[in-house]
């Protein structure tokens, strides 16, 4: 299964759990997963429309992932903030 | 001793004080997040707060003690037909019925708690206003920024847009209509001012001994309806200028407004770098400037929409201002005399008195 990765206070919404194991194909069914599993994170990475929200990025692995983007057994998922704001 | 409960672009603070001394910060809560507006229920106890992080989105916070543990409300989202997610929450306002509580955000959107603010759903009948595909956003985006309650009537409810008006029910919410006759948008073309909904308002009070009677600042213009928000007359006539954001009554005199005037939309300061409320007591007929206290040089200040409260009525009547500066002001005899309440606060975005 894909690893997903949390940092505070994302971390902390999903039970203090900072790297957690979940079903899914895609990033965005990764992230259900992770709202159904822990329902606290709803509506914190993922809007009230299912899109990743602005300003927090999605890598998998290395690299930039969607919400469309494939995943697969062992794929490390880290949900970050962007670097913005002021 | 005065509590007040100050929104920042990074957190929420509580001060406490005397009128007429410097405030102390007695707590803290979100730390680096924007609180755009924070309230007590004085029904209940319970605090509330609009947070809108830049990264997880807009939510709203309740506790029953603000150096306490705060928990998420819930039922704040739009529905799928929504263009694009709830962008942000401007305001929470108790409403006339028990644990009923209104909270207005952006885009445009109203939203209902029936248990003290735990849990929220939309007002189905303002998202589905028909001429909604029409509005337009105003610089802040769409914000539903001022709810007017009417003392003793749940039925009948005022609501203020930038920019898309006033609103006005008198069924609890099922139906909604505009009000916006004889505001005078010179933002707009000449040829488009008579019918446009693109009327941004900046905030809407009503006075609650006299409710059939409101007052505005709108994005130049302050104005005043004595038919319950149906129409309007310019009460500008007397003020250094008629753009600002916030306004403050005082509850116990229906003929009062205090505004806090700034330049014009192209220059959003305090004008000749003086900081001064002005005074009405005839209902908008002269202004009174109120600055002995303010700074009076070189200050250039930009004073939100949320950023303005009183507490209690009448000649001992509180004011409480922030600034974008992270200046806090007060007044303990109704604007008269001022003092500095607090300095150095990040952006303030909103101050009430619990």
């Amino acid at each position: 299964m894909p690893v997903v990765r949390l940092r505070a206070p994302l971390s902390e919404l999903a039970g203090g759990n900072r790297e957690l194991e979940l079903d899914g194909s895609t990033v965005g069914e990764v992230l259900q997963a992770l709202e159904r599993e822990h329902p606290d994170v709803r509506g914190w990475i993922l809007d009230e429309h299912g899109a990743i929200r602005e300003h927090i990025n999605v890598f998998v692995n290395r690299d930039y992932g969607r919400v469309d983007t494939a995943v697969g057994e062992g794929d490390r998922l880290h949900v970050l903030p962007a670097i913005s704001g002021g | 001793m005065t509590q007040l409960l100050v929104g920042t672009k990074k957190g929420l603070f509580v001060l406490e004080g005397e009128a007429g001394s410097p405030f102390e910060i007695t707590s803290r809560a979100f730390a680096g997040e924007p609180v755009e507006f924070a309230t007590r229920d004085a029904r209940s106890g319970r605090w509330l707060a609009a947070v809108t992080s830049a990264f997880y989105g807009p939510k709203v916070f309740y506790a029953d003690d603000p150096a306490g543990e705060w928990e998420q409300a819930a039922g704040l989202e739009l529905p799928e037909n929504a263009e694009a997610p709830l962008e942000r929450l401007w305001t929470i306002v108790p409403a006339e019925d028990d644990d009923h509580l209104y909270a207005g955000g952006a885009p445009g959107v109203l939203f209902e708690s029936h248990d003290g603010g735990s849990s929220w759903e939309l007002n189905q009948a303002f998202w589905e206003q028909p001429t909604r595909p029409e509005w337009s956003p105003g610089a802040g985006g769409m914000c539903m920024h001022s709810i007017a309650t009417w003392p003793g009537d749940p039925s009948r409810v005022a609501l203020a847009i930038s920019a898309v008006g006033v609103w006005l029910t008198e069924d609890g919410g099922k139906t909604w209509r505009s009000g916006n006759k004889n505001l005078y948008p010179r933002y707009m073309p000449e040829e488009a001012r008579e019918d446009t909904l693109t009327l941004c308002v900046h905030n809407m009070h009503r006075a609650p001994t006299q409710p059939e009677r409101l007052f505005m600042q709108f994005h130049g213009g302050v104005y005043r309806s004595d038919d319950a928000g149906e129409s309007w007359t310019s009460i500008a006539d007397g003020l250094p200028s008629d753009f600002g954001f916030p306004m403050v009554l005082d509850p116990a005199d229906p003929d009062s407004a205090f505004v806090i005037p700034l330049v014009a939309d192209m220059d959003r300061t305090t004008p000749e770098g003086k900081v001064r409320v002005y005074e009405t007591r005839d209902a908008g007929a002269s202004w009174t400037p109120r600055g002995d206290g303010l700074p009076q040089e070189g200050a250039y200040l930009t004073i939100l929409r949320q950023a303005f409260c009183g507490e209690g009525s009448g000649e001992g009547m509180g004011l409480y201002f922030g600034a974008t500066s992270g200046d806090v002001f007060g007044s303990g005899d109704a604007g008269k005399t001022w003092f500095t309440a607090a300095t150095k606060l990040p952006p303030v975005h909103s101050v009430r008195a619990a």
